[in-house]
């Protein structure tokens, strides 16, 4: 007899369980040995906790009610849950804290796509370390560890959330114009982007400006001539890369261009990519406003990990064969 | 990274193909096995890319139906491919909604063009109406038959109209002419089709043409190669 399950959820078999836990086993060993101290929160927090972050595409999507009515939700992350763990079991720490996690988080999914509605996160947060050293720190964390599971072919891409934005504000893009530049970057439909930027009546260098700077990727020639309303967010990109060891700076793309569905982050973000496998495994960046949504302000990183997904591309690399290793 | 110097491009069969391959050859790469061999669906080597500072990436190609290329190029079993607008429009949405494909629209490439359109049977009554126009004022809806149902429904859905969408897999322009549907959302290029059929446009819904789309990732790792293609098709 077939006893469904809900779409984008599985069960694991031992064969898969035993190549899980030797990734979880490693990420973990990984994280501990960089001072990490793993911790765990409920799967379950009351809605009005976590609607205290902007979660943005990653919001909550499932929603419950305890025994008196108080709605709950099913976290759709573990960085929000810890900024709340930190808050109130932390209350006069000052830091740095360092906590890591192997947590499933649940998220929608959209129709038909095989999108997973539960998964797997494996991550850091580090707490009370303000840029650039907090977040080289982090960037370390991540390349190290990465490569302790075996990982060989991967890229770390390094932008800043605030660029675009602060470029529009530079160039006086017009405020009627600017969500729909936002929307179009967003969907990452360069073709629309310019169609509007050409509309906004701006001087045809700043038209050029808002369709270039976002494309613009690579090594550390990308920071080079950055114009000026971007210059903050390019010289801390720099000051970042710099604190880097070589051998995890050769692992890093600067990309002006690169954005994050979550709405807390507010300086540096990153993103990890491998050949093998057409999506990102995982990101993160520094969210220095949310823990304040706490009653707690302190300048914090952090990083995500899917372990499915980075299952996957330790799969495809071993196989040769990934998406784009063929 | 020995992956880098490696594209792999998914090519549209059908409407598209022929200004597909014009392109390819624009760039020196060999097309005519792909002109010659219609049974094929991979190339391996069809020549090199060279860009600046001497760097030289090889080309293979899929070929596939102009639908199932944002499906290869997000998935990155294709590093960058064509499709039209009208199959973006479809599957990645103008609005962001759930559902929309993840792949990067690089460049317009001008060719294939066609109109997204809602058209009707020629037929009025007395009062003037088309018949979807008298279906929504005295049904409350409009029945439309299409192959493009997020389009449609997103148009419609736009202009503050109610609708019941059919989707249909083969020719669309029955569907009015045998009494299933009012009016049709469909892709023309010359309309003549729709004029055989004695079907009228009401609307223009979308403009398409060809575009280039690239996957996420690929368009990070293999930025030099992707960017040097898209200067030499801007300049081209």
């Amino acid at each position: 007899m077939i006893h469904p399950i809900p779409s984008g959820t599985r069960d694991v078999l031992p064969d898969e369980m035993r190549e899980l836990r030797q990734i979880t086993d490693a990420l973990r060993r990984g994280f501990q040995a960089h001072g990490y101290g793993e911790v765990y929160t409920p799967a379950l927090e009351y809605e009005e906790v976590l609607a205290r972050a902007e979660l943005s595409e990653a919001a909550p999507a499932y929603r419950l009610f305890d025994e008196t009515g108080a709605p709950l939700t099913l976290r759709s992350d573990m960085t929000v849950p810890i900024a709340r763990l930190v808050a109130t079991r932390y209350p006069q720490a000052t830091g740095p804290l360092r906590f890591c996690y192997l947590a499933h988080c649940y998220r929608r999914v959209r129709p038909q796509r095989g999108q997973p509605r539960e998964l797997l996160q494996a991550g850091v947060e580090l707490i009370g370390a303000p840029a650039p050293e907090g977040t080289a720190e982090v960037l370390s964390t991540l390349c190290r560890t990465l490569e302790s599971t075996g990982l060989e072919s991967y890229r770390v891409g390094l932008g800043d959330a605030s660029v675009f934005s602060t470029l529009m504000n530079g160039l006086e893009v017009p405020e009627a114009d600017r969500a729909g530049l936002l929307a179009a970057l967003g969907r990452r439909d360069f073709v629309e982007l310019q169609r509007l930027a050409g509309r906004t009546g701006l001087r045809e260098s700043a038209v050029r400006m808002l369709i270039e700077v976002p494309q613009r990727r690579g090594g550390e020639e990308v920071l080079d001539h950055a114009p000026g309303p971007v210059a903050d967010a390019v010289r801390g990109m720099r000051q970042v890369g710099a604190l880097l060891a070589p051998e995890v700076a050769a692992r890093v793309i600067f990309d002006l261009g690169l954005l994050r569905g979550i709405g807390y982050y507010t300086g540096a973000v990153f993103e990890v990519y491998d050949p093998a496998l057409g999506a990102p495994l995982g990101g993160g960046g520094r969210y220095d406003d949310l823990l304040g949504r706490f009653g707690r302000p302190l300048p914090a990183v952090g990083f995500a990990i899917g372990v499915e997904a980075l299952h996957i591309a330790l799969a495809g690399e071993e196989r040769g064969t990934g998406a784009m290793l063929a | 990274m020995s992956a880098a110097e490696h594209l792999r491009v998914a090519v549209p069969r059908g409407a598209l193909l022929a200004g597909t391959l014009d392109m390819l050859d624009a760039l020196g790469l060999s097309t005519a096995e792909m002109r010659s061999n219609e049974r094929r669906l991979l190339f391996e080597d069809v020549g090199k890319l060279s860009g600046a500072r001497g760097r030289s990436t090889s080309v293979s190609v899929i070929t596939m139906r102009p639908s199932d290329v944002p499906t290869y190029v997000e998935a990155g079993a294709a590093d960058i491919g064509v499709t039209g607008k009208d199959v973006l429009l479809e599957q990645v949405g103008i609005d962001g909604r759930a559902g929309g494909r993840e792949v990067y629209e690089l460049l317009d490439l001008r060719y294939g063009p066609c109109t997204m359109v809602l058209a009707t049977a020629g037929a009025e009554n007395a009062r003037g109406e088309n018949p979807a126009v008298e279906a929504l004022r005295r049904l409350g809806v409009m029945r439309i038959a299409t192959k493009y149902p997020r389009t449609a429904l997103a148009h419609m859905e736009r202009t503050g109209r109610q609708a019941e969408i059919v989707e249909v897999k083969g020719s669309v322009e029955l569907a009015p002419l045998a009494g299933l549907a009012e009016a049709i959302v469909d892709l023309t290029a010359t309309g003549g089709t729709l004029r055989e059929n004695g079907l009228v446009v009401r609307e223009e819904i979308a403009r398409s043409t060809a575009r280039l789309i690239a996957n996420p990732v690929s368009h990070k790792l293999k930025a030099a190669p992707i960017d040097d293609l898209v200067e030499r098709l801007r300049a081209g």
